[in-house]
């Protein structure tokens, strides 16, 4: 086995339980092995008792008691597998519109989204927000799953007109990489196995793809950012001086001797060492955690960020942004909220509304501008001090907020920078 | 292909998480504490925060909630690994409570202590004025688990609202609180079974003994291999005998479940654990009380 060496691939999937979803999941799961026999035991007890023939799958993913008394999922639920060749996350979230919160979420840090669609339905309005919600968190890979082709009789032009469908309405998206794969979760067509019933199909079978779908340029490689998160200083007498900053790359390759300037004070340093308890490292780059040791003694803080002279983000207080609202208080125009940014935390003030954004047929409403649960708009904000940002499509850490309730400390919004 | 050599493979990625997630702890709460069970997850758990504030040492508490009925081996190993860390131990005793008549204990055959710890753990967390408990929970352990955040926010009674979680979307974790309320902050949340025992295995972790094939005086009920210990009440027809196991998880003693198992080594185990067709916590009593026991016990404030 040579599992260690193998990568860590996320995916999100929508849906709501009619177009498979959970058989889907509960199909990659049982093929690749991650069901166990005390949860199969478990979930065919229960499908027993209210009186199902089949063994539901979907008891699988639906955890809470809430949940399974009301045969819905509310919340984010993650699961694992894995192959030889990679493991996988799946954040398993609920396709309907009062839970487009919940996608968000587990969209914010996945590589690749599935997204349903029942064959004999074709594209519909979930379809067309699940791909939006896709694009807008800048998910790199999309992979729509056309479903249940075997009560279509696996007809190719069925694949054909959903694909055509589905591609009229996504070249209005900014959505890099799509691709289209026919299944049937129910009978397990393309999803481990090449379909037989599909013979016309040349291209790849779902986990073929998620196993072998290129994910190294998913993180930012060019801009070098890295957000200080705390100070390191042992005061002990083997470490007198020691003074790291620790911190988890956001962008960029790191290297010993590399010439940086400081956000937000603007002086210039060298790095001195890259330091980890495993000794001292050549390189440093997303996603890992390490310590930052500078050559000029310097007082850096939680929130500063290291950064190189001649790439630097923007250094601002007025800022746009696409925001989704988490809360059942609706946005305040001029109220003030919390905010996060990288490892960063200030204030900020709402300017101005700029629009709300109808997620089914992307019509910017510049009238009814009141922004309540699940709502997406652009807004403008002012912050109490400069944040250091990219635009979110260049960089999701570096281009993401969120807002935190001042009174009730909830989190209400999550943003992404223009 | 310069970008080739710019991947973590999947262990170095969770490590870079979890230890992030530590990070962010020292840094928004006050007065954090790790919650110590002497198990492997727990063990990761400071391991992991070794590395997160390396070279200094771990700037906050170990904390045992202690039921009085351990396994030797785990106490061995707690303090000897307390010393090597050179961190502080706290340790909060359901025996102590049961003393002063602060709690009332389980009588019969299948009494345990672990429902006690859930008071035992508030009391010491409100005694020691800790804000956040750090826990090596896993969320491929359990259904109710599978939903949980990795900063969970408990109000003043230290209880979980499922339905009414924090969101939680990028690298941003939001631990904002009021007085009296506190955070179990989950860092190895997105590791599974298997994970975990690669990564020790790769790191050179020591573990405590009884994690690895021994020869143990055990006894059947409802399936399961209970050790033959002075803390469970047998039934006439409970008959001791000695067989080759190991534990797959430790916990209190009284409702861990042994499996038989030849695995001498974390090259053995790995092995069993990736062929193994029952989950880990198939063999704790504790969750098999009632098919929400996990999610019922959490909302209470269990860890």
């Amino acid at each position: 086995m040579n599992q260690e060496k193998a990568e860590l691939l996320r995916f999100t999937t929508a849906g709501s339980v009619d177009d498979g979803k959970s058989t889907l999941i509960g199909r990659l799961l049982f093929d690749a092995k991650a069901i166990f026999e005390d949860q199969l035991e478990a979930i065919r007890l229960t499908s027993e008792r209210r009186g199902g023939d089949e063994v539901d799958l979907s008891l699988l993913t639906d955890g809470l008691k809430a949940e399974r008394e009301q045969g819905i999922t509310i919340d984010v639920a993650y699961r694992y597998f894995s192959t030889p060749k990679r493991k996988f996350i799946i954040a398993d979230t609920p396709g309907h519109i009062q839970y487009t919160r919940n996608m968000v979420t587990g969209a914010s840090t996945a590589n690749v989204a599935l997204v349903l669609v029942d064959a004999r339905h074709g594209v519909i309005e979930q379809t067309k927000r699940h791909a939006f919600l896709a694009s807008l968190l800048q998910i790199p890979h999309l992979v729509v799953c056309i479903n249940k082709m075997d009560l279509v009789d696996y007809k190719e032009d069925v694949y054909n007109n959903i694909k055509a469908e589905f591609e009229k309405f996504s070249f209005k998206l900014d959505v890099k990489d799509v691709h289209f794969i026919p299944i049937s979760a129910l009978k397990g067509d393309n999803i481990v196995d090449r379909s037989q019933n599909m013979p016309w199909f040349e291209g790849s079978t779902l986990l073929y793809y998620l196993e072998n779908v290129h994910i190294g340029s998913d993180h930012n490689f060019i801009d070098a950012r890295f957000p200080i998160q705390q100070v390191i200083r042992p005061n002990t007498d083997e470490f007198h001086d020691y003074r790291g900053y620790a911190g988890r790359v956001a962008g960029g390759i790191w290297k010993k001797g590399d010439l940086v300037t400081l956000l937000p004070s603007g002086f210039q340093s060298k790095i001195a060492k890259i330091d980890s308890m495993d000794g001292e490292l050549e390189e440093a780059y997303p996603p890992l955690s390490v310590t930052l040791l500078l050559e000029d003694d310097l007082d850096l803080s939680r929130g500063e960020m290291i950064v190189r002279e001649n790439n630097q983000p923007n250094v601002e207080q007025d800022i746009e942004l696409m925001i989704c609202w988490f809360s059942e208080k609706p946005m305040q125009l001029n109220g003030k909220y919390t905010l996060f940014h990288t490892t960063r935390e200030a204030r900020c003030v709402i300017k101005e509304i700029r629009y709300k954004l109808n997620i089914n047929t992307l019509h910017r409403d510049q009238e009814d501008l009141k922004i309540g649960m699940n709502d997406i708009g652009r807004i403008s904000i002012r912050t109490t001090k400069p944040l250091f940002f990219d635009s979110y499509r260049k960089n999701r850490i570096t281009g993401s907020v969120i807002l935190i309730d001042e009174g009730t400390n909830a989190t209400v919004a999550a943003g992404m920078i223009i | 292909m310069e970008q080739f050599n710019y991947r973590l493979d999947y262990l170095r990625e969770l490590e870079s998480e979890s230890i992030f997630i530590i990070r962010e702890v020292a840094a928004q709460f006050e007065n954090p504490v790790i919650l110590f069970s002497g198990g492997k997850d727990s063990i990761l758990v400071t391991h992991l925060a070794r590395k997160a504030f390396y070279p200094a040492k771990i700037p906050f508490p170990l904390l045992h909630i202690d039921t009085g009925h351990n396994f030797e081996e785990t106490l061995t190993y707690r303090d000897e690994m307390v010393t090597r860390l050179g961190v502080r131990l706290k340790i909060a005793s359901v025996q102590e409570l049961i003393d002063t008549g602060e709690l009332v204990e389980e009588n019969g055959f299948n009494a345990t202590r672990n429902y006690l710890q859930t008071p035992v753990l508030l009391k010491a967390i409100e005694d020691g004025k800790y804000d956040v408990a750090l826990g090596g929970a896993r969320r491929d352990e359990e259904k109710a688990r599978a939903k949980e955040r990795f900063f969970s926010h408990r109000d003043e009674f230290g209880q979980w609202d499922p339905k009414n979680q924090r969101p939680e979307l990028w690298n941003l974790f939001n631990g904002k609180k009021r007085p009296g309320e506190h955070f179990r902050v989950f860092p190895i949340s997105n590791w599974t079974e298997l994970d975990v025992w690669m990564y020790l295995a790769v790191e050179k972790i020591p573990l405590p003994s009884l994690y690895f094939s021994h020869t143990r005086s055990v006894f059947e009920r409802d399936g399961m291999l209970l050790a033959n210990h002075p803390s469970i009440l047998r039934r006439e027809n409970e008959v001791p005998f000695d067989e080759i196991i190991r534990f797959r998880t430790i916990g209190d003693i009284t409702c861990t479940g042994a499996v038989r198992s030849p695995a001498t080594s974390l090259d053995d185990i790995i092995e069993e654990v990736a062929t193994s067709r029952t989950t880990e916590r198939g063999g704790r009593a504790d969750d098999k009380r009632a098919e929400t026991a996990m999610e019922d016990r959490k909302k209470q404030g269990y860890f």
